[in-house]
């Protein structure tokens, strides 16, 4: 920590979701929002191998791990993703994020029935930044509205329900009209009971250049975090792994000094609140977990 | 010696009712609750007095703690704005329908109970033992988060509600989840159902669980017999008379959608908290 650093420090309560950077910042798509700036061609983390990810499952056992979480870039272009999946749904519940774009249907039937097998659940996240391809296009790409509404749309075949997150691009105050527009256009595709998700922009990686960047005067001070329930942060109860170790959180692992340890175990330190996304997450709360676990307050 | 646990009552007192006569019957010599007694259904008051001369022995829920202290809503977490305007309509009613001595009487409620019999330790809790409005789902809880909660908290038999539907996990120290059900364990979770409402599969009946120690075990323990391998979870499917509810609740006015429950067996609100595979069995 550099001299004068007063950032309030996180520290971590439970390790209740480990996450896994299971295809690094690999990424089919480059949308201009991505907050870890993912490209076909951006391989500055890489592909986790299922040896790696076993090895920490086995590790988060004493550590009494609730659930797993597992993103990218998309973590369908790990070859090993069904493997992997298979194997996590032995030790609790798995959700992975995914762009919707490149699903297999023979890789939905395995999976489909690994869940069967298991008590656990296996939760799809799609991301969708819209309900039409004239919101959803520019940021994503072209064509990936239609290629994404595929995706869903063959999740619903295998009999999954995949909740699809989006990106707010617009007023907070349209949300109510953007969400009933998109329940409408997932009906028209076969999706007739829709779980949907919002979640703030974070103004970091690519996102930064769409827009700007945080201001100095975004961050977390140590007034801000008197009467303030820090179990609202992902650092407080979330590592997640890349090839290069152990991170504080998904949203920060660009930053050098979000790497913690090589395990878990060396992982568990409080962390200094000192990035402008750490104001995001202050003023929106746990962003990044499944409606199921309810919210924090 | 047989318990008899309640989960949500969500002022349906004619399944609390029905749910006392019936562990009476099955020889239950204590009765508990393990919270959120008003919600969803009508005539609050009318929950108390059979909790309070049949001794049972109650807890405080997320819902209990909101309207003894005066809270704008009922803390059960929704993240989903219909289910927060459904939920507000039923907390809004309760809160109107409950008179002062039944709230401070809630308020007064402990938030988790303990006790120990034959060496094996009891932990009630409402959501979980480190937050009461904690949802703990069948399927995304995993075994070890359970074992670290019995860790941490000193407990051999931990029971919950908060959720709406019932489940057991056991497991035996250190090793994770037990498949075949054929070795004495360590430790057991149970989400006790409620009697609120139904569980989404469409049936009518509501849920509530029997637990007796001693002699045979559900879990089967081959030898030696000790500790929770003796714990015997029954859950009980109660019939009681729904018809009757759906018409009163009509008669107070509360919206189609609840009264469409108690009649049909599936959820119409609260559902995005609801992870996939739960959802996944229900209608909508
Ligand atoms: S936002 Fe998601 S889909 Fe888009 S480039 Fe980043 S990782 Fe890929
Ligand atoms: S970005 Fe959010 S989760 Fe990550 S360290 Fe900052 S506050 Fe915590
Ligand atoms: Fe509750």
């Amino acid at each position: 920590m550099p001299f004068g650093d007063t950032s309030p420090r996180v520290a971590l309560t439970d390790l209740d979701e480990l996450w896994f950077q299971v295809s690094g910042t690999l990424c089919n798509l480059e949308c201009t929002h991505c907050f870890i700036s993912c490209s076909p061609k951006n391989d500055a983390f890489g592909y986790l191998s299922l040896e790696t990810v076993e090895r920490r499952l086995e590790e988060s056992r004493s550590l009494g791990v609730k659930e797993y979480y597992f993103t990218g870039g998309e973590p369908f272009l790990n070859r090993e993703m069904v493997p992997i999946l298979e194997k996590t749904l032995e030790y609790g519940p798995a959700t992975v994020l995914t762009n919707g774009t490149v699903l297999k249907p023979e890789w939905l039937e395995r999976l489909r029935a690994a869940e069967e097998a298991s008590t656990y659940c296996l939760e799809f996240r799609v991301s969708i930044d819209g309900p039409t391809p004239e919101i959803n296009d520019p940021i994503r790409g072209e064509r990936t509205f239609e290629r994404a509404m595929k995706g869903v749309a063959l999740l619903v075949e295998y009999g999954f329900l995949p909740i699809i997150t989006m990106t707010r691009t617009w007023d907070e105050r349209d949300d109510g009209e953007i969400l009933g527009d998109f329940r409408n256009v997932l009906a028209e595709h076969g999706y007739t009971r829709a779980r949907l998700k919002v979640l703030p922009r974070l103004k970091i990686g690519a996102e930064a250049q769409r827009t700007c960047g945080y201001e100095p005067y975004e961050r977390v001070t140590p007034e801000m975090m008197e009467d303030y329930d820090s179990s609202q942060l992902i650092c407080s109860h979330s590592r997640i792994v890349t090839d290069r170790g152990v991170h504080v959180c998904p949203i920060l692992i660009d930053s050098p000094d979000s790497l913690m340890g090589a395990t878990l175990e060396e992982s568990l330190t409080p962390y200094p609140l000192r990035h402008g996304a750490c104001y995001t997450c202050y003023l929106y709360g746990a962003i990044c977990t499944n409606p199921s676990a309810g919210a924090r307050e | 010696m047989t318990l008899a646990f309640f989960g949500g009552v969500y002022n349906n007192y004619l399944a609390l009712e029905a749910a006392i006569l019936d562990a009476r019957r099955r020889g239950a010599e204590r009765m508990f609750c393990l919270g959120d007694l008003g919600a969803f259904g009508p005539h609050p008051d009318r929950v108390f007095p059979l909790l309070i001369d049949n001794g049972v022995e109650c807890i405080q829920g997320n819902y209990d703690n909101s309207i003894g202290k005066d809270l704008n809503d009922c803390q059960c977490g929704y993240t989903d704005p219909r289910d927060n305007y459904f939920a507000q309509i039923s907390y809004e009613y309760t809160y109107e329908s409950t008179s002062e001595p039944n709230r401070r009487w809630m308020r007064d409620l402990p938030g988790e109970l303990r006790f120990e019999i034959d060496g094996v330790r009891f932990l009630l809790c409402h959501g979980s033992p480190r937050k009461t409005n904690e949802f703990l789902w069948e399927s995304t809880t995993s075994t070890q988060f359970l074992e670290k909660l019995a860790r941490e908290y000193d407990a051999d038999v931990i029971l919950g509600t908060h959720t709406g539907i019932h489940w057991v996990r056991q497991w035996r120290a250190e090793s994770g989840e037990l498949n075949d059900g054929s070795a004495g364990g360590q430790g057991v979770f149970v989400n006790v159902g409620v009697l609120g409402r139904p569980e989404n599969d469409g049936r009518t009946n509501v849920w509530y669980t029997l637990l007796r120690l001693g002699g045979g075990s559900e879990f089967g323990s081959r030898n030696g017999e000790v500790g929770v391998s003796r714990v015997e979870v029954e859950f009980v499917p109660l019939e009681y008379d729904h018809n009757r509810l759906a018409r009163e609740m009509a008669e107070v006015g509360l919206p189609e959608e609840f009264i469409e429950t108690i009649q049909t067996g599936w959820w119409t609100t609260c559902l995005e908290i609801l992870p996939g595979k739960e959802r996944r069995k229900g209608r909508f």
